[in-house]
């Protein structure tokens, strides 16, 4: 069972593209309006919430969504699970415009931009404390390994259709690929190790201010694990999707499969979650406030997941597997949320909620992407199988 | 091969458990100690009348705008806490009988939360261990905000291209010999400049000298680790609008072990990155001998 990546072909511009191009325009217009009068005037950030909906949602849920690439490269080079090779490129292209995006959002959100360029190029002034730092050069080399990663997508259409010189080009990049290979790919299984486990450890620093059911030394080790989770959700999501849009094969066999290491995922995040609070000896606080019920909801959304799909037989349902990764989804959205933003307390007289621009910003983010997907998958090989039924996007 | 892959999942696995054990190699036993030429100021409670003259003199020799600028019309008083132009405030605690003014301003801790978060040194303690800014390596990220336990640092939330505002101990008055601004113009003698040592031994010679006058804590000996502004007052500390639950651990702490724990320098990445390629090289042989045969 040989799945070739072919483009879905079709036209790019039709209603709903069209629609997402309009909500793309309003961003635009939004984010020259951010930076002629700066943050105070477009969000709600403030002093006591600095960190808002752009950092929380694009940047630390955002990069967590986009850890297809990350997840499916551990099973298939790692454990070398060759069977898994059809869901790699969408995985893939998900995950580079999933941390496009987020160094997109990092650009709008900071005050002074124009200095990023500066945190890689001086070296002598790092200071190796900062998770942050270590998070941000993390991303930016990540971000493109994950385009070099995808590249061959790139390559092989150039190389049947291009002509002289970017079939030459095409061809000796393949090549260059197929001999860089192994070290490109470690490379990006490496990176989201250090940067997806950083970006816990950032929050370690807000200390008496992140409350205590979500401030613990494992937090890297809890992110680490509930993005990998949420890499396996991504793909069975992004399957369903794509099968139901583009009348793709849903690979319902395999994605099964891969819900079962999304349960020993899950399983994980759960005990480590609970012996942590429990050796620590902060059991009482999972009953004490509001706190109490935002940690039980999450933990109930990571909880009814892997109670769905830990019978093998409902695994093989699409439809259970599509609902148990939606709800995974939401879960380590809401962690990385809560962690941010909700169980972040500053103190009594601060208070944050996204302004109307921050939102509209961040819809705007989420429809570039879609768009970038929607485009890049009609034209360049990147789904597996052909086309099946008439597409509907 | 399944060795190479179980050596591996143990490399990831042990280096988030030992991150959280918080190995002892990677623990800074000791407090955080002062630098040699530390200065600091003592805040003493009990002196202060609550007369805003060193809120004043802050603005003055900092160029800080006299009122928010944002205030066009109507009446104004002072903003109720540090903000983006202003770096020094007294505020008073009432609860009862007990009241007390009570003077914020950057605590230019001995291990500060706000430089160990910051990515390219921007905030550093420099000279006289004071904690100071600098524009050319601040990318406007705020994280020092989120770090700093006292919520000092502040942002220029109205400017298009901001800067970081917080107290930097007038480093440029010391400098040229003279005393922060806030200390000189006190009537009372309520704030008041020296070295760090000098200090801390004035603050403990006047809660021993009159144990009933002062809770017998010098708050920022060790809090948060220690920092070289020090306070005594007549009312609890926490009532003062210092943070519930810092401990005397510096915030800093926790997030340097687990890193350096599992990083190890940069040994543990670059030992995973060489075993990550071992195996997937060894896999895709045996991939390319599956399909040969
Ligand atoms: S009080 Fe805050 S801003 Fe001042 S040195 Fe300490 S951490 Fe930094
Ligand atoms: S906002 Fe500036 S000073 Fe504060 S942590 Fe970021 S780079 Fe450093
Ligand atoms: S030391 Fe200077 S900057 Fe700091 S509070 Fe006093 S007057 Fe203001």
């Amino acid at each position: 069972m040989i799945h070739r990546a072919e483009p879905v072909g079709g036209p790019i511009i039709n209603r709903f593209t069209s629609f997402l191009l309009g909500l793309v325009g309003i961003s635009v217009i939004l984010l020259i309006w951010r930076f002629a009068a700066g943050l105070g005037a477009t969000t709600a950030l403030n002093d006591g919430y600095p960190f808002g909906l752009w950092i929380a949602f694009e940047v630390v849920a955002g990069t967590a969504l986009a850890c297809g690439g990350y997840a499916v490269a551990i099973l298939l080079y790692v454990f070398n699970k060759g069977e898994y090779h059809p869901l790699i490129r969408p995985a893939l292209l998900t995950s580079a415009l999933g941390y496009s995006m987020a160094a997109f959002a990092i650009i709008i959100d900071v005050g002074r931009p124009w200095f990023i360029y500066r945190i890689p190029i001086r070296v002598g002034q790092w200071n190796l404390n900062s998770p942050l730092l270590e998070v941000a050069l993390c991303v930016m080399a990540y971000v493109g390994v994950l385009w070099i990663e995808l590249a061959p997508a790139f390559l092989e259409k150039w190389k049947e259709t291009g002509s002289g010189g970017l079939r030459r080009f095409a061809e000796s990049g393949l090549r260059f690929f197929d001999k860089a290979m192994i070290w490109i790919v470690s490379l990006g299984i490496l990176l989201p190790t250090m940067h997806q486990s950083s970006l816990g450890t950032v929050m370690l620093l807000g200390g008496p201010k992140l409350h205590k059911l979500w401030n613990t030394p494992l937090i890297p080790l809890l992110f680490l694990v509930s993005c990998i989770a949420m890499g396996y959700a991504v793909v069975i999501f992004e399957s369903g999707v794509s099968g139901a849009v583009f009348g793709r094969p849903r690979h319902t066999a395999m994605l099964a499969k891969l819900s079962g290491a999304m349960v020993v995922v899950l399983a994980l995040f759960l005990v480590i979650r609970f012996a942590d609070l429990i050796l620590r000896g902060r059991l009482g606080l999972m009953f004490h406030d509001w706190y109490s019920v935002l940690f039980w909801a999450e933990m109930a959304l990571f909880a009814v997941p892997l109670v769905m799909l830990s019978n093998a037989r409902r695994r093989q349902h699409f439809p259970t597997l599509f609902k148990a990764a939606s709800l995974m989804l939401f879960a380590g959205i809401l962690y990385r949320f809560d962690t941010y933003l909700v169980a972040f307390n500053p103190g009594r007289q601060w208070t944050y909620f996204p302004s109307l621009v921050e939102i509209l910003v961040s819809v705007g983010v989420v429809s570039l992407e879609i768009l970038l997907y929607i485009a890049i998958v009609k034209r360049y090989p990147i789904l597996a199988g052909r086309a099946t039924a008439p597409e509907k996007a | 091969m399944s060795v190479d892959r179980r050596t591996l999942l143990k490399g990831l696995v042990v280096g988030g458990a030992a991150a959280a054990a918080g190995p002892a190699e990677a623990s800074e036993a000791r407090r955080p100690e002062a630098p040699p030429d530390a200065v600091g100021m003592l805040y003493d409670a009990t002196l202060c009348i609550g007369c805003k003259t060193c809120v004043v003199a802050c603005r003055e020799a900092n160029g800080l705008p006299p009122e928010t600028p944002e205030w066009t019309e109507g009446l104004w008083d002072a903003p109720p806490g540090l903000d983006e132009y202003t770096k020094n405030i007294i505020q008073l605690y009432r609860e009862g009988d007990e009241q007390s003014y009570v003077k914020h301003q950057c605590m230019h801790c001995l291990d500060p939360g706000c430089v160990n978060a910051c990515m390219i040194g921007a905030l550093q303690k420099r000279d006289f261990g004071i904690v100071t800014w600098e524009s050319d390596r601040c990318i406007g990220c705020r994280y020092c905000q989120v770090a700093c336990p006292f919520e000092v640092p502040k942002f220029e939330f109205h400017s298009a291209n901001p800067k970081i505002v917080k107290c930097e101990l007038c480093i440029h008055r010391i400098k040229e010999g003279k005393q922060p601004a806030c200390c000189e113009v006190c009537p009372r003698g309520a704030i008041i400049y020296g070295t760090y040592d000098m200090l801390l031994e004035e603050a403990h010679r006047r809660i021993e000298a009159s144990p009933d006058r002062y809770i017998q804590k010098v708050y920022g000996e060790t809090d948060g680790g220690g920092t070289q502004v020090l306070y005594i007052s007549h009312v609890p500390f926490e009532k003062l609008g210092f943070p519930q639950g810092l401990g005397d651990e510096p915030v800093g702490k926790m997030a340097r072990d687990v890193q350096h724990g599992v990083y190890k320098g940069f040994i543990a990445p670059t030992v995973l990155y060489a075993v990550l390629a071992g195996v997937i090289w060894r896999n895709r042989r045996s991939a390319g001998e599956e399909e040969s045969s």
